[in-house]
């Protein structure tokens, strides 16, 4: 298939020299049409991260004069380049999205070095200043919505445990579970988070033992950070606990056990970028933010979160809406009864000691390796 | 279930409930690459069979609403892969085993393209029988959820124990396995028997597919088998041949695959990354145990292309 995509292009160039009128004539008419091209590592329709950047994608396609190109599972490696090339070059895509966070470097980083009047939004938020100026890399600080499904869950669980089936003990996801269980000890000061690592981001059979084993625990409320909670979800729900989801609004799979989750709101942030594109503004090499930026969400709280649940958890988000609150500040301990953050010290989103995260909070039963 | 927590018991407890809710692909699998093996052809292919099945039994569940239509429609695919196999591998001087790869890759590449509108509806999936009915504890009573597909599955293995040893059909597959030569003097097509062998193991894989996908973990997405087909194809040369070793190699399979969780579940957490290479390390450690320099493996069949 590659091959395939080499030839059609390198044909096209060829034909392009031999016909440079009539190929004019076809981008002169293509010109009103903006194209923009999305690139995903896995299934668009995954209930995941893929899906929820397909989302942001879908909410483009609705936008007059935006045409959007898509390919799924493309790998990490060269693979994105031959994908971005032919994007830009058959496709005329002038904005594109490789959303995996292993496209970055050197793919994306080279490609917008061959490409300097194209412009390339990457996930991940691994932009540096010595990087091409019309590539950018922006990321959601998901830990804020993590955070208020704690509070959720804290206040809806009975036996006091909670459960995170998670993949692989990284910063962004020790993130997703310290602020979930912070969270939830503000409702319930005695909650604990059980936590799982499956070793990898798809593993459907381990989750679904995970799931199982944490239910055998005693936890009652479960939530995750994989590629597809899917399996968490309907596993949970089968069993009869309750899920907190992750990376796109999981109820239609498990309407009576769903309390809330932590999504991506790429479907706000996508015609955002595209706006400012045709407006003529500048995206911010290095794009981030949270609830206030619109960059993340919270699922609508399904019918069996309480109402006192509701309104500590709106209270806090009006308070990360305002932007004067942070999830992780002095005196914080680890699990390990280290001080990890001194008292005194807030640690804004914006920290980036943050993302070296390597510590499992006070109230996290769990390991980092 | 808020009020019991069985501690350390747990672990058992959730290898126990592992071997039962996992095993089942390996069962089904070994079981039909045993009837196979047994003929004196190897299909590797079952890996890209049961993920096959796995897609099928999904669709068709979906589409039709029929779980057990989907069971059928899984094991179809699966005896028309097995079909195709044993059809190329009729040719003369075809390697089975290179056959067997290619099919591996078509089938997972073709169950990914065909399964691609099929990973976000929900299908309708398989009943469990609940054996834990007399029980108070809710963790033992989930373990006893019990699939029919995994009693057929155990069913199945003293069945062709059985049969390999006292039936007509048996000793007729056991002799194609053995030596072509005598089968072709007693007047059989030993294609014929390898054709059909290879069709009854791939139904099997394929009927072992649609468990992944129906019953647990119970829908379908491309990581799904994460290489369950081939470790169970591997799994009937570690049980030497015999249906009965094959349940058993299956249910350690099944139940060392539920101890990484179960152990971090109650708080043991170092080294996970090893509990879950545990069946793996299980595998090669009875591996070089038992192998031998000096002579093939005990009850390999002769005429199988690894031993010949």
């Amino acid at each position: 298939m590659d091959f395939g995509r080499i030839s059609r292009r390198h044909l096209l160039q060829g034909s392009a020299a031999l016909a440079v009128g009539s190929t004019l004539g076809v981008r002169g008419a293509a010109a009103a049409e903006t194209t923009v091209g999305f690139i995903y590592v896995g299934s668009r329709d995954d209930y995941g991260y893929n899906q929820a950047h397909a989302q942001g994608a879908a909410a483009l396609k609705k936008l007059p004069g935006i045409k959007v190109v898509e390919e799924e599972k493309v790998p990490e490696t060269d693979a994105v380049e031959k994908t971005i090339e032919s994007m830009i070059n058959l496709d005329g895509a002038t904005l594109l999205f490789p959303t995996s966070f292993g496209y970055y470097n050197p793919h994306v980083v080279k490609m917008a070095g061959k490409f300097p009047k194209m412009h390339f939004e990457h996930c991940g938020g691994l932009w540096t200043d010595k990087d091409p100026k019309n590539a950018g890399s922006y990321f959601g600080y998901i830990d804020e919505a993590q955070y208020i499904s704690g509070i959720v869950a804290g206040y809806s669980t009975k036996s006091g445990k909670l459960g995170f089936v998670a993949a692989k003990p990284i910063p962004q996801v020790l993130r997703n579970i310290n602020a979930f269980t912070l969270g939830a000890r503000l409702a319930n000061p005695k909650a604990t988070t059980q936590v799982i690592f499956t070793g990898d981001w798809s593993m459907p059979v381990k989750e679904a033992e995970a799931t199982n084993s944490l239910i055998d625990q005693g936890v009652d409320v479960l939530t995750c950070h994989v590629d597809g909670p899917k399996t968490m979800v309907e596993n949970a729900a089968r069993r009869g606990a309750m899920v907190c989801g992750y990376h796109v609004n999981q109820s239609p799979l498990a309407p009576k056990a769903y309390l809330t989750g932590a999504e991506w709101n790429w479907e706000a942030l996508y015609p955002k970028f595209v706006k400012m594109i045709t407006a003529g503004e500048a995206i911010p090499n290095f794009y981030r933010g949270g609830l206030k930026e619109e960059i993340v969400k919270v699922s609508p709280y399904g019918e069996m979160v309480s109402a006192e649940a509701r309104k500590h958890a709106d209270d806090v988000k009006a308070k990360f809406m305002s932007g004067e609150f942070a999830i992780f500040k002095g005196p914080l301990v680890d699990n390990k009864g280290k001080t990890v953050i001194a008292g005194g010290t807030d640690r804004g989103q914006q920290d980036p000691e943050l993302e070296k995260m390597d510590y499992l909070v006070d109230g996290v039963i769990g390991a980092t390796a | 279930m808020a009020d019991a927590s069985l501690g350390l018991w747990t672990v058992p407890l959730a290898v126990f409930g592992g071997a039962i809710r996992v095993s089942t692909p390996f069962l089904f699998v070994s079981l039909g690459e045993c009837i196979t093996e047994r003929s004196g052809r190897i299909n590797l292919g079952l890996e890209g069979t049961l993920v096959m099945g796995a897609m099928s039994a999904y669709g068709i569940s979906y589409l039709s609403g029929s779980p057990w239509l989907g069971v059928l429609a899984a094991g179809i695919t699966g005896a028309l892969f097995g079909a195709l196999h044993a059809g190329i591998c009729s040719l003369p001087r075809v390697n089975d085993i290179a056959v067997g790869i290619a099919l591996m890759l078509l089938g997972t590449g073709l169950a990914f393209f065909l399964g691609k509108p099929l990973i976000e509806p929900t299908a309708a999936r398989l009943p469990a029988i609940d054996f834990g009915w007399w029980s108070d504890v809710p963790q033992l009573r989930a373990a006893l959820r019990i699939n029919v597909l995994f009693l057929i599955g155990v069913a199945i293995a003293p069945l062709l124990y059985w049969a390999f040893k006292a039936t007509r059909w048996g000793l007729l597959i056991r002799t194609a396995g053995e030596s072509a030569d005598a089968a072709r003097a007693m007047g059989h097509s030993v294609l014929l028997i390898r054709l059909r062998a290879t069709m009854v193991g791939g139904f099997l894989a394929g009927i072992g597919g649609s468990f992944l996908s129906l019953f647990y973990p119970g829908s379908w997405n491309e990581g799904l088998s994460s290489g369950q087909g081939i470790t169970a194809v591997a799994l009937v040369i570690f049980a030497r041949w015999d249906p009965m070793l094959c349940l058993w190699a299956s249910l350690a399979f099944g139940g060392a695959a539920a101890l990484g969780p179960a152990l971090q579940s109650v708080g043991i957490t170092s080294g996970y990354h090893l509990f879950n290479a545990a069946p793996y390390i299980l595998t090669l450690a009875i591996m070089i145990i038992t192998c031998s320099p000096k002579r093939t493996l005990t009850g390999a069949p002769a005429e199988l292309s690894i031993t010949r």
